[in-house]
């Protein structure tokens, strides 16, 4: 705790300077609340309406916790089979770049005509946002799989499957945290975006009924609670991560030696 | 019981030739040195006995089992001391055994203990030292099931103090296994001090140029560097190797 307060009292400083000025400039130009809400405004309303929007968090977060693990899992997989079938790899290495360069907003409303308002389009949304940033971390991992420790491998007879469990996999994992990192983020940002085109519950509902009745603060709400589910996602990771690797030198990111 | 024996063997990558029909032999419980300029093809002979890659042509037997292209035939120790990161240290050295089936843990410990690494066992590489490290993968090497050991410039990293330690230590050790070792280095002096015998490598292509017998008693000790027989003998295979 005191190595967090020694860190990040910079960042937390800079936070708290631009809310006051947002506070102080509210008030001094009298902007009117359907524009934009003062700080205090909105840390009103994330208290009084508590009510109106605690039953969505927990819609929002149980479908960002499944679209992760299911996107996670894809992700993780895709990165296994192209890196053990080379042909593969060839083969489906453009189609992934492909899939990210549809936006959301575009494959979304197809999803939903494909497979209705159920939780099945929304969980495949949240996947395709998930799933690359792991396939390419991963790849990546195993691809950079250190060269003295391959030919150790090799020269003591490992077969494909030994290489792959006791040496790929856990040098390819420093790689994998980092991808998950971003997948956690994204699988918040993929749920609330899925939400927006058609739900009856969750944070994108919310967000869509606040700015649709100009309720401005709410909208504001909704973005706080966007950010500090991501936090936690990105914190659940972090740790995670401490627990797994446990092999590194402290204070320093290449363990490749 | 493992004897290796390398028969004519020739190997070229492209019209770059390696090795030049090659023999050699290295029987039961025998220390054999590889002396030759840097680039003369001693990885490449290590790749062709490890089975990683396939002589063009000649023949390697171990055990007069032929081994071209049989991965895995040997213990391994490599010019770095390649532990894996994410492995404890007793994890490590059962590397190899793990590999084949066969783990002896309390061994292993046992091992570790009187290499001097007592209470690392649950330490990562990371916080050893350059020459435990190199002791680490010695031990994994023996650990490993296959008898017969190959080691590649093992102690080239290390420091001249740590070098005359490690290459003691090794003798000790290898005094109590009795292992047959090919052993590849640039060091003259290590050569000697170390070996049964020691081949002297030409240029590439590389081929077999001479052949020395050590004539020095064992238990070595390390005063035996500064005698005169020792840097007469020194003088001898600096002559062959750079003629």
């Amino acid at each position: 705790m005191k190595k967090l307060l020694s860190k990040g009292w910079r960042p937390l400083l800079v936070i708290i300077l631009l809310i006051i000025c947002w506070e102080v400039v509210c008030h001094l130009f009298d902007i009117p609340d359907w524009l934009l809400p003062a700080p205090s405004d909105i840390f009103e309303e994330s208290i009084g309406g508590w009510g109106s929007y605690s039953h969505h968090i927990f819609s929002t977060v149980q479908l960002a916790v499944i679209g992760f693990l299911v996107g996670t899992s894809v992700g993780v997989l895709v990165a296994i089979c192209l890196h053990l079938i080379p042909f593969l790899r060839e083969a489906f290495y453009p189609l992934l770049i492909i899939s990210q360069n549809i936006p959301v907003i575009v494959s979304a409303p197809l999803l939903i005509i494909w497979f209705g308002f159920g939780m099945l389009p929304k969980v495949i949304i949240i996947t395709l946002v998930c799933f690359f940033p792991i396939t390419i971390a991963a790849l990546d991992g195993f691809r950079q799989t250190n060269r003295e420790l391959m030919h150790f491998m090799q020269m003591a007879g490992a077969n494909k499957r030994q290489i792959f469990w006791k040496l790929e996999w856990p040098h390819a994992l420093p790689a994998l945290f980092s991808g998950l990192k971003i997948s956690a983020t994204y699988s918040v940002m993929g749920a609330v975006i899925s939400e927006w085109l058609g739900a009856n519950k969750g944070i994108g509902v919310y967000m869509t009924l606040a700015s649709s009745s100009f309720r401005t603060d709410r909208v504001f709400v909704a973005i706080v609670l966007v950010i500090i589910l991501s936090l936690l996602f990105i914190g659940c990771i972090v740790y995670a991560e401490k627990l797994v690797i446990r092999w590194k030198p402290k204070g320093e990111g290449n363990a490749n030696e | 019981m493992s004897k290796l024996l390398i028969e004519n063997v020739s190997k070229s990558f492209g019209k770059n030739q390696v090795l030049q029909d090659m023999s050699l032999t290295v029987s039961d419980g025998e220390f054999v040195s590889i002396l030759g300029p840097s680039g003369s093809g001693k990885s490449t002979l290590f790749r062709l006995i490890g089975g990683i890659s396939l002589p063009d042509s000649g023949s390697i037997y171990l055990d007069d089992a032929k081994i071209n292209g049989q991965r895995g035939s040997i213990s391994y120790m490599p010019q770095s001391s390649s532990l894996f990161p994410w492995r404890t240290i007793l994890k490590n050295v059962l590397l190899g055994a793990e590999l084949n089936g066969k783990i002896d843990e309390d061994k292993a410990v046992n091992m570790l203990e009187r290499a001097g690494l007592k209470g690392y066992e649950h330490a990562y590489p990371h916080q050893l030292s350059g020459g435990m490290k190199q002791r680490v993968s010695f031990i994994r090497a023996l650990l490993s099931p296959q008898a017969f050991m190959c080691l590649d410039e093992p102690f080239s990293a290390l420091d001249e103090f740590t070098r005359v330690d490690m290459q003691k230590w090794l003798l000790n050790v290898w005094t109590e296994y009795q292992r047959s070792i090919l052993f590849v280095t640039h060091h003259i002096e290590e050569a000697i001090f170390l070996s049964d015998r020691i081949i002297v490598l030409s240029q590439r292509p590389a081929t077999v140029k001479k052949e020395f017998v050590i004539p020095f008693e064992r238990p070595r000790r390390e005063e035996l560097l500064l005698t005169e027989e020792f840097l007469r003998f020194k003088k001898g295979v600096y002559d062959a190797l750079v003629e």
